[in-house]
C-alpha cells in the first residue's frame, strides 16, 4: 500500500516504513540506542530526501525512546540523576556541534566529514565493544567469575562528587558531563541521538551498572531528539508528519518487544550483538568511501 | 482589389499551413491525496483543416508533458587520498521535475533536428544549463547526468508509438504520471507535424495540487512550524505511552 508523504514529496510503501520502524525500534529497546545510525541510511536508500530523513527520524526516536523509558522506569532501571547530568552536558555539546556543523558547511565537504565521523566512531566503538564482550564471554565460558574492576585513579579525585544510587556509583559529576558533552557534539554533527557512543561510554568510561545503562541512555536520547525535532521543524521545515507516524507506529511496538527480550539475554551477548551491528554499518560506509561507485554523479537539492 | 484578396488567400494558406490542432485533456487538475499512486492523463484531440488532407505524407503528433522546472545541484565523486568524495558540484539552471514525451513513431523519425531544437521537444532539451563558472569541469557531463539519473528514477521517459491517429484526423494518447509527483503547474504541449516540420502547437495546463490531509500538513509545516514541531513531539510521546500501556496490559 503506497502512501504519499507530504513533506518528502515521494510515494512509499507504508508496510515497508512500518517494518523499518519496527526493526530499528526493536534494537532501540534492546540496546538503548536511538537507532539513528541505522535509520538514516535506510531511509535514504528507499528514496527519502536526506534532510527529511534526518529530521523525521529524530521525531520517531522521541516516540520509541519515551516508550522504552516508561518500561524501564517501572522496573526502576533508569538513573534519572545520571541522565540529567549527561543531558546537561549533551545540550551544551549539541549547541557547540551545531556551530561546528554550520562552519563546516561554509567550508564545504560536510558530507565527507559526516561519513568519516561515522566510519571512525562506529569502527572504534564497535571494535572495542566486540573485543571486550568477546573476552567477557570467554571468561564466563571458562567459569571464571567476571570481576568488575573498581579503578581508583585520578577520576575519583575530581570535585563535585555526586552519589548516583541507581548506577551504584559515587563519582564526580565532571566525567559524565564531559561524556554527555562529547556525545552531544558528535550527535549534532552526525545527525543522530548518539546512543551508540553513549552506551559504551557509560559502561566502560563511567563504569555504570549495566542494568541501568539502557534506560538511562534512552532517557537522555529522548530529550536530545526532542530538541532536534523542534529545531529541524522550525529552521528547515523538514519533519514529515506522515512518515514520522508510520515509523513510530512500527517503532514503539518494536521497542516494547526489545525491552521485553533484553533482560532474558546475557549482557555480554547483548553487547556483542550491538558491536556486530555497529561494525557492519561501519564496514558498509567504509566500503562506500573506498570502492568506486557505479554512478559517479548525484543530484543534491535545489542549490539554495 | 481581386488581386489583393487572391494574394492574401495564398499568403494565409501558406502561413497557417491549413492544418491546426485542437486538443483537450481528460483532467486539468491532479489532486495528490494520501493514497496517491500516480495519475494517468488522457490527451486527445483533432486536426482542423480547410482542404482535404495531403496524401503524400504522414501526419504525426507529439505530446510532451513537463513538470515545474527547478535548479538542481549535480555532484560528481572523485577519488582523492584513496577515498571517493564529492566535488563542489555544478548548478544546472533548469530541470523539470517530470518530463514525458509521447509520439506517433520514434521521436527521431517524427521531428527534424532543427524543429526539435526550436521547440525543445526531446528529453535532451528539457534540462538547461546556462552558465557555469567552473572552467575545469565539463558542464555537459553534469547536464547529461541529470537526464540519466531522472530517467533511471522513472521521472523522464519517452513513449514512442503511443499516440494513435485515426483517419488522419483524430488522435489520442495516455500518459501515466509517476507517483513521485511534485506539486506545481505542469504543462502539456501538443505538436502537429508533417515531414518532420511542426505545423501547429497548442498548450494546456495541468495543476498538480496536494489536497486534504496532505495540504493541511504541508501548509502547517510551512506556516506554523513551531506549533507543528511541538505537535510532532506530542504525537510521538502519545504513541510511545500508548504502546507501553498496551504492552503492559496484554503482555505483563
Amino acid at each position: 500500500m503506497n502512501i504519499y508523504l507530504p513533506i518528502a514529496e515521494v510515494s512509499v510503501d507504508a508496510f515497508l516504513l512500518l517494518g523499518i520502524g519496527g526493526g530499528v525500534g526493536f534494537l532501540s529497546g534492546l540496546f538503548g540506542v536511538g537507532g539513528g545510525f541505522l535509520m538514516t541510511p535506510l531511509l535514504i536508500l528507499i528514496g527519502i530526501p536526506p534532510a527529511v530523513a534526518v529530521a523525521t527520524e529524530a521525531n520517531q526516536i522521541v516516540a520509541s525512546s519515551f516508550s522504552g523509558v516508561l518500561s524501564h522506569w517501572r522496573r526502576k532501571t533508569v538513573d534519572f540523576k545520571m541522565g540529567a547530568v549527561l543531558l546537561a552536558g549533551g545540550l551544551v555539546g549539541s549547541a557547540i556541534g551545531v556551530q561546528i556543523f554550520a562552519l563546516l558547511r561554509v567550508l564545504g565537504q560536510v558530507e565527507l566529514l559526516v561519513s568519516l565521523c561515522y566510519v571512525v566512531f562506529l569502527g572504534i566503538v564497535g571494535g572495542l565493544m566486540f573485543v571486550e564482550s568477546l573476552q567477557a564471554l570467554m571468561r564466563t565460558r571458562k567459569g571464571v567469575q567476571g570481576r568488575t574492576k573498581r579503578r581508583h585513579g585520578w577520576v575519583h579525585g575530581l570535585p563535585f562528587k555526586m552519589r548516583f544510587r541507581a548506577s551504584n556509583l559515587y563519582i564526580s559529576a565532571i566525567p559524565p558531563f564531559l561524556v554527555g558533552l562529547f556525545v552531544g557534539v558528535l550527535a549534532a554533527i552526525m545527525g543522530v541521538g548518539g546512543g551508540f557512543i553513549m552506551v559504551p561510554a557509560m559502561i566502560y568510561l563511567l563504569g555504570m551498572a549495566t542494568t541501568v545503562v539502557v534506560g538511562t541512555s534512552l532517557f537522555q536520547i529522548m530529550f536530545v531528539t526532542g530538541a532536534t525535532t523542534l529545531m529541524h521543524a522550525i529552521t528547515n521545515q523538514t519533519v514529515d508528519a506522515v512518515l514520522a507516524v508510520l515509523l513510530l507506529l512500527g517503532g514503539v511496538v518494536g521497542t516494547q518487544i526489545g525491552v521485553r527480550i533484553g533482560p532474558r539475554l546475557r549482557a555480554e551477548q547483548l553487547r556483542i550483538l550491538l558491536a556486530i551491528i555497529v561494525l557492519l554499518v561501519c564496514a558498509k560506509l567504509g566500503f562506500d568511501l573506498v570502492i568506486e561507485p557505479s554512478e559517479l554523479y548525484s543530484l543534491g537539492g535545489d542549490g539554495h | 482589389m481581386r488581386a489583393v484578396v487572391l494574394l492574401l488567400l495564398t499568403f494565409l494558406s501558406g502561413a497557417a499551413a491549413a492544418e491546426e490542432v485542437v486538443a483537450a485533456l481528460s483532467q486539468n487538475r491532479v489532486s495528490i491525496t494520501t493514497g496517491f499512486d500516480g495519475s494517468e492523463i488522457v490527451i486527445y484531440g483533432a486536426v482542423k483543416r480547410e482542404a482535404p488532407a495531403a496524401t503524400d505524407s504522414a501526419l504525426d503528433v507529439i505530446v510532451a508533458v513537463t513538470g515545474p522546472s527547478e535548479p538542481v545541484v549535480v555532484r560528481k565523486k572523485e577519488r582523492r587520498f584513496g577515498i571517493w568524495i564529492n566535488d563542489g558540484g555544478v548548478k544546472v539552471d533548469a530541470a523539470p521535475s517530470v518530463y514525458a514525451v509521447a509520439s506517433t513513431r520514434a521521436l527521431r523519425e517524427v521531428i527534424s533536428h532543427t524543429d526539435d531544437l526550436r521547440y525543445k521537444v526531446g528529453i535532451d532539451h528539457a534540462v538547461r544549463l546556462i552558465g557555469d563558472t567552473h572552467a575545469d569541469r565539463y558542464p555537459e557531463d553534469y547536464r547529461a547526468a541529470v537526464i540519466r539519473l531522472r530517467k533511471d528514477q522513472g521521472l523522464y521517459f519517452e513513449l514512442p508509438g503511443t499516440v494513435e491517429v485515426t483517419e488522419e484526423t483524430l488522435f489520442r494518447t495516455a500518459i501515466a504520471l509517476p507517483a513521485q509527483l511534485v506539486e506545481g503547474d505542469y504543462r502539456a504541449r501538443i505538436f502537429l507535424l508533417r515531414d518532420g516540420q511542426v505545423l501547429d502547437v497548442v498548450e494546456e495546463g495541468i495543476a498538480v495540487r496536494k489536497v486534504g490531509l496532505e495540504r493541511w500538513i504541508y501548509t502547517m509545516a510551512k506556516e506554523q512550524s513551531a506549533l507543528y514541531g511541538i505537535l510532532s513531539i506530542l504525537v510521538a510521546l502519545a504513541a510511545g505511552w500508548l504502546a507501553s500501556a498496551f504492552f503492559r496490559l496484554f503482555f505483563p
